[in-house]
């Protein structure tokens, strides 16, 4: 396997954007990625592109060669990844191993997702639960996360108070982030007083419906010394995936997500590194109480305990005995358009390990020069993690 | 639509899962393998009691559009005497519903299809009278 690095990265603001298309906003991220890798359209051999549901949210299928047309790459072999929520991370996980084995040198991997055309949103996320046994009875995608929390709040004791800090640093953290949906802070008490959506999670535990679009130039280590310095490559260190029943009902256990423990224990390895070692990471809170459970999945804190992390503020970028956590805002602030989230996660990790200057104002301590983002599909269908370095202190 | 209603009426209906005879797990819904004996397994068919407790729950205030009549509901996961837990609304107030609730089967109406106007019918759970 060849060494793989990350050599550019662009992105739309997250949003409600109204006055942009689909094909604009993919369009939009993808040229950025191209000049931020100082590459040109010619140098590239494959575009893979993550998207949940081109077909439910603007009515339009066969997005791949949509995208590989109006971004004036054709003939270039162009594919659509779709793994709900994690489709994003799981078309960067294609291309690196495309990379990876040596059939392609240069690619362009896009996330893109237009949800706010569509005026029944609740019924279209529900897809990517089991439709036939969970949404056909009524429940909801936010359900199925406030029926995880509600069994975690009663096998551990968090309470609402330590959950809804989550949304409150998030908030602090999407506030200094320019690319982010919401930028203004918010307080504990209008957290847990927001209208309720799912109960006990309100509108303010919940990720909202953006629109957005995000790409990364992914390329091979030898050949990257072409267009860029040597210190602007980030490495791919290791790209995991597994998964789990897709009705949450089936599984063991719904105060753990399975996939996302074998994932990333499976990452740790590949990267010959321990989760001390991450100094920042991107983490799926679609829903807060996932962050809180990626947190203990991904061998930051034990079982139970991820309640009190938050409570103490852990995670935030100040805190440095702890990894930071979402500097970008997560999905809580900097939004969470569905195909695009996983490809946005791993961009924000490659500016803060470059130190890039598009995250100047929440940059977090880079210690061992390691973080690790968790993108997550449906209710833990499908877990996807990526590992990357600045390769300064290996 | 229609024909997927139909060719789960058994399911829905009877609360009728699988048990698998190489290893004693019983699954519902029903499957076509079992995930623990693979090709070792052999499947039959298998009636549940519909008596069970509720593991977890949540109050649905934003519904999609064909449940919204009946919002705010009681959804949950409930926990079969037999073993397997399943997603079904609970006919009960929002305040009554707690984790460990006595909950027993019921038939009811579950939505209406909005453009071929079908109803649909499913299971819903009902706290335990007289506890
Ligand atoms: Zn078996």
């Amino acid at each position: 396997m060849r060494d793989v690095v990350i050599i550019g990265y662009g992105q739309t603001k997250f949003g409600e954007l109204w006055e942009s298309s689909f094909r604009d906003i993919i369009v939009e991220a993808g040229v950025k990625a191209i000049e931020d890798a100082n590459i040109d359209g010619k140098d590239l051999d494959a575009i893979y592109v993550g998207n949940m549901s081109g077909g439910l949210f603007i009515g339009q299928e066969h997005i791949s060669s949509l995208i590989a047309d109006y971004a004036g790459l054709t003939p270039l072999p162009c594919t659509r990844v779709e793994a709900a929520c994690a489709s994003g991370s799981l078309a960067l996980r294609s291309a690196y191993l495309s990379v990876a084995s040596g059939h392609h040198e240069v690619v362009l991997v896009g996330g893109v997702e237009k949800m706010t055309d569509v005026v029944d949103a609740t019924s279209a996320i529900a897809t990517a639960a089991d439709q036939e046994w969970e949404a056909f009875f009524g429940a909801t995608f936010p359900s199925l996360y406030a029926m995880m929390a509600r069994r975690y709040m009663y096998q551990y004791g968090l309470t609402l108070e330590e959950l809804s800090m989550w949304s409150v640093i998030a908030h602090d953290h999407g506030y200094r982030n320019p690319y982010a949906q919401f930028r203004f802070r918010t307080t504990l008490e209008q957290v847990m007083k927001a209208p309720p959506v799912a109960e006990p999670l309100t509108l303010m535990h919940c990720s909202p419906v953006s629109d957005g679009a995000a790409a990364l130039i992914v390329c091979d280590a030898e050949r990257a010394k072409e267009f860029v310095p040597k210190e602007e490559m980030i490495y791919i260190r290791a790209s995991t995936q597994a998964s789990d029943t897709i009705s949450l009902h089936s599984r063991e256990s719904i105060t753990t997500l399975k996939a996302a423990k074998v994932a990333s224990e499976k990452a740790y390895k590949m990267a010959g590194i321990t989760p001390d070692k991450i100094d920042v990471a991107e983490v799926h809170d679609c829903f807060a109480i996932n962050g809180l459970i990626l947190l203990e999945d991904l061998g930051f804190c034990k079982k139970g305990e991820a309640g009190k992390v938050v409570a103490q503020e852990k995670i935030r970028i100040e805190c440095e005995d702890f990894v930071t956590v979402n500097p970008s805002g997560g999905l809580k602030a900097a939004g969470h358009a569905l195909g695009a989230t996983g490809i946005r996660q791993v961009g924000e990790i490659y500016w803060q390990l470059k130190g890039d200057k598009n995250c100047k104002d929440r940059q977090a301590v880079i210690k061992h020069g390691y973080g690790i983002t968790a993108n997550v599909g449906g209710s833990g269908g499908t877990v996807c993690i990526h590992v990357l370095s600045n390769n300064r202190n290996r | 639509m229609v024909v997927r209603s139909w060719r789960h009426i058994k399911e829905r209906y009877c609360l009728i899962g699988t048990r698998c005879k190489t290893c004693g797990r019983i699954f519902f819904p029903s499957r076509n393998i079992c995930p623990y004996c693979r090709r070792r397994g052999e499947l039959e068919d298998y009636k549940l009691s519909g008596r069970g407790k509720v593991y977890s729950y949540s109050v649905v205030h934003v519904p999609p559009k064909e449940l919204e009549m009946i919002a705010p509901y009681v959804i949950a996961i409930v926990e079969l005497e037999e073993g397997p837990r399943i997603t079904t609304q609970i006919d009960c107030k929002p305040e009554e519903v707690y984790i460990g609730m006595p909950v027993e089967v019921v038939f009811r109406r579950i939505k209406e299809d909005g453009e071929e106007g079908i109803i649909h019918y499913g299971y819903k759970f009902k706290p335990v009278e007289n506890q």
